[in-house]
Order: structure tokens, then sequence, then C-alpha cells
């Protein structure tokens, strides 16, 4: 019994540091300040159901979502690439493929602002070669672009991860029985890889609808996403209370969208296996 | 089948190329001989001569580091604590430390980050390098935990028993017998913790003050006005580092496995040549 001393100091810290800051973000979100005192109120969750603020949160969850798919399409074959037993280097290319997480994101996110610039990389190729230019800088597109190639990774390891599991003497058995390959995948991979695909869904999901670094950088105008409305309301508006709103509801879509997907799920083992 | 295989290397070819365009442009714009982005002015070296002369940036590589390293292993030291401590709980009890273990990594960083900032607000610690440790700390320690609770899962309960019936007092028994045991996972998590906190920008952003910032901060506010040429030739300097010492890695985990591939050979041809004797 004297072992659970170890972990007085853990909760301490998580009293501290998780419990307490989280109760202040709900007083806040849930309180008012009026002349008459601070007072208990959901004003601020009306003032979210403005259509300017709907609009925000909609166009978060529109272009998450847009990315999120993005990712699965293009990171799928992906995935099926790399665990392929018979590639060879396989270590070494799989190392190749998490090698850019380690460069800090936001420099990669710069790098792509030159890259999309009017005047950038990409229009000089496309001039030299009597292409019209690309306007994408500053766009919707270019946010999405920016979520794709930050949160790929998240989509493909998961995914990875499941399919070099797999069984081979099963896919070798499909064989026998006069399974050709699309049978193949359609009833041994896709099915075995399900667990995969919903990790690799909520690890792209969850950053891409919080974001408001990449919307900052390659988006146009001051309120783009949800993330970017929280922000402003703590750094410059500095109405905490609307801003601990906001943080409120985000954490609520989170939860919810964790909870639809974990009924999918028996248990969670890719989330972590990432590192 | 051979088109299968061309469409395969293709397809990897123009995704890798996606995934390192970006990189590329940084490294080739810290030899570029102008301040502006995106026009080609001959090569130099000078951004790197540079570099070690710019008090913001070094400051802030200094901050990024101070606080990775003693993020990291505070994090380890009260996380692997904690390990052992959440590993021993009745079940009821552990789920519900485990469920907060978990809040910090399932949240939002943006919500973890203003959270708090209103806590070093409301307890009035300036925000400064104090805030931004306890910050960092408090989103490395899930990690370790994490790292930790598998080993902890795989030991043997008899091993530790043992060392107390020959004597062992219990702490002398957690050092001796446990720790060892646990240490992969102890390693595991210190690294994790430190390559987080290296890279983190979005809590940081919210819990710092007063003049402290790390390297991504810096980064984000230059990036609208233009990033200057140092910072390219910094990360350029940075990702080689990381390049060797993960082929480093790499070459000693595949050279350990084959090694110990090999002696299980070994023994296996030895135990089957004693088997066709016997």
């Amino acid at each position: 019994m004297k072992k659970n001393l170890f972990v007085y100091p853990y909760a301490f810290w998580l009293t501290v540091f998780i419990v307490v800051p989280l109760l202040l973000v709900m007083y806040y979100g849930l309180t008012v300040k009026t002349s008459a005192g601070v007072v208990l109120s959901l004003e601020n969750f009306n003032r979210f159901l403005e259509p300017v603020y709907l609009k925000v949160m909609a166009r978060s969850i529109l272009l998450a979502l847009v990315s999120t798919v993005i990712c699965l399409i293009v990171g799928y074959p992906m995935a099926m690439i790399l665990a392929d037993r018979n590639l060879k280097n396989r270590n070494i290319l799989v190392l190749l493929f998490v090698i850019p997480m380690w460069m800090n994101f936001l420099l990669r996110t710069y790098a792509w602002m030159t890259l999309l610039e009017n005047h950038g990389i990409i229009n000089t190729i496309l001039a030299l070669i009597g292409l019209p230019p690309l306007k994408i800088l500053y766009t919707d597109t270019a946010v999405v672009l920016g979520m794709v190639y930050n949160f790929l990774p998240f989509m493909v390891l998961p995914i990875y991860s499941v399919l070099a599991r797999i069984d081979r003497s099963i896919i070798e058995a499909a064989q026998d029985l006069g399974a050709n390959s699309f049978a193949v995948f359609r009833k041994i991979t896709l099915p075995v890889s399900f667990p995969g695909v919903l990790s690799g869904i909520t690890m792209v999901f969850m950053p891409a609808v919080t974001t408001f670094v990449i919307s900052r950088l390659l988006g146009g105008g001051q309120y783009t996403l949800v993330g970017n409305l929280i922000e402003q309301q703590f750094l410059y508006v500095g109405d905490w209370n609307f801003g601990s709103t906001l943080s409120l509801i985000l954490m609520l879509i989170i939860l919810l969208s964790m909870g639809i997907m974990s009924r999918y799920e028996k248990e969670n083992e890719g989330s972590l296996g990432l590192w | 089948m051979v088109g299968l295989k061309l469409l395969k290397r293709s397809y990897t070819f123009i995704i890798f190329f996606f995934l390192y365009a970006p990189i590329a442009v940084l490294i080739v714009f810290s030899f570029n001989d102008s301040k502006s982005r995106g026009n080609w002015a001959g090569f130099t070296t000078k951004w790197y001569s540079q570099l070690f002369h710019d008090q913001q940036i070094l400051k802030s590589l200094y901050y990024t580091i101070a606080i990775a390293l003693i993020s990291s292993v505070f994090a380890t030291v009260i996380g692997t604590a904690a390990a052992i401590g959440i590993h021993n709980m009745k079940r009821l009890m552990r789920k519900v430390v485990m469920n907060l273990t978990y809040l910090p990594v399932v949240n939002a960083d943006i919500v973890t980050g203003i959270s708090l900032m209103l806590l070093f607000i409301f307890i009035r610690i300036k925000l400064g390098f104090l805030s931004l440790l306890l910050a960092h700390i408090t989103f490395n320690l899930p990690y370790v935990i994490l790292s930790v609770l598998p080993k902890l899962r795989q030991l043997d309960r008899n091993v530790y028993e043992a060392a107390l019936d020959l004597g062992a007092t219990p702490l002398y028994a957690y050092f001796k017998v446990i720790l060892p045991e646990l240490m992969p996972g102890v390693i595991t998590g210190l690294l994790l913790a430190f390559t987080l906190s290296l890279d983190d920008f979005v809590i940081s952003f919210f819990t710092t003050g007063s003049g402290v910032t790390n390297l991504s901060i810096t980064i984000y506010s230059m990036a609208r006005r233009g990033i200057n040429p140092q910072i390219n030739a910094l990360s350029t300097i940075m990702f080689v580092t990381v390049l060797v010492l993960l082929i480093l890695v790499n070459y000693r985990m595949s050279r350990d496995a084959r090694v110990t591939r090999d002696r299980k050979e070994k023994n296996k041809n030895a135990q089957d040549y004693l088997l066709q004797k016997a």
C-alpha cells in the first residue's frame, strides 16, 4: 500500500494543472460580467448562435472534413505500399516518411508560403512552361493543402501499422481459394485495416478542426477558423468569457467525435503506436 | 505486374516529393544571397555565420533547449513514479486517474493552452519562463506515463518479491530491480517528452510572456512579415542533425537486431548439433 505514495506528486499535479484550469474555462464560459458582478449565464452560448460565428464553426468543420477525406484517399494507398512485405528497404522508406515531421511544423508551413506565392516557385515554373499562374495562397484551398501536408503522416502511420501486422497466410489462403486481388482487398485488407483508418481519421480531424496556425499563415482574412476566433478573443479582444465559451464548444465537439469513434473501435492501440 | 510496380513507384515518388519539397525549399534558400524569398541571387553561407550573432534567435534557441531539457527530466521523474503508483491502484481509482491523464492528449492544444494561461493568471504566476516550464511539464507527463505503463504490465512480480526475500528493503528493491526493468519505457518517455517540448508551439504561445520565446514562437511572429534567412540556416542545421541521429539509431537498431538474430541462430545450430550428437 505504501507504493501509492508515488502517485501523490502526480495527483497534486493533475489537480492543479489539469482539473483547475478546465474548471476555470468552465467558470469563464458559463458566466458574464455585469455591473452587479459576475453572474451565471448562457449569454455567450447565445452569442455563438449568431450567424457570423456559426459560419466560422461550419467552415472549420468543413475544411477539417475535406482535409481528412483527402488524407484518407491519398494516404491509404501509401500505407498499403509501405506495408508491402516484398518492398526492399521498407524500414528506411518508413523512416523517410516520418522524418519531415521532425522539422518544425511552422517552418514547413512557412515554406509553403514561399512555394505558393504569386511570384513564388510554383508560379515561376508554371510560367516557364506557359501555364496560367495558380492563385491559391490566402484562400481555403491553401489551408486545406497545409492541413493535408501537416497531417498526412497521422493518417498513413496508423493504417500502415495495422496493415503491416496482417497475417500473410490469411491472404495466401484467400488466394488459394480463388480470390482475385480485388476480392482479397475488399474481404481482408479493408476490414482488417478498419481500426487503423478510424484512428487515422481521429488523428487528422482533431488537429485540423482546432488549428489556428495553418489558417493564419496560409488562409486569408481574420476570422477564418474557430481556432483563430479563440486566439482573437484571448489575445486581442480580451473577452475571456466568450473565448472560454468557444473553447467549451470545441471540447464538446472533440468529445462527441471521440465518442462516435470509440463506438466503432474495440481498443485503440494505434494512437500511441505511432511514436 | 510490371505496370503495377511502376504505378507504386511513381505514387511513392509523388508523395515523397510532396513531403520533401518545402524542406528542400528551406534548405536551398538558406544558401540564397538575398533576403527576399522567391528569387535566387547567388550562393552564400553568410546566413550561417550571421546566425551565431543573432541575439533573438540564439536566445529563443537557448529557451527552447532549456525548457525541453528541464521539462522532460521533471516529467520523466514525476511520470515514472506516477506510473508505478497508478499500476498499483485499485481499479476504480485507476480509471479516474487514467481518464484525467488522457485529457491533455485528447484535448485540443489550444484549449489546454488557454486553460493553463487562465490558471497562471488566476494564481498570479507571471507569464514567462516558469509558466512555460510548468506548462511543458504538464503536457509531457501523460506521454511519459503512457510509455512506462506497458513496461510495468510486463513486469514479473516474483522478481521483486524474491529481492525482498533476499533481504532488500522495498526502496532498494525498487531501484535495483524494478527500475532497470522499466528503463526502456522510461527512456522512450524521456525522448518523447523532449521532442514534443522542442516542437511545441500552441501551448507555449499562450503560456509565455515577458520576452521569453521559444523557436516556434519566434518563427510564428516572423512568418507574416518574412522570416530571417538565419532561421532557414538554423533549421537546415537542425534537420541535418536529426537526420544523422535517426540514421545512426536506425543503423544501431538493425545491427542489434542482426546480432541477436545471429546469436539465436548460433544457439539453435549448437542445440541442433547437440541433439544430433545425442
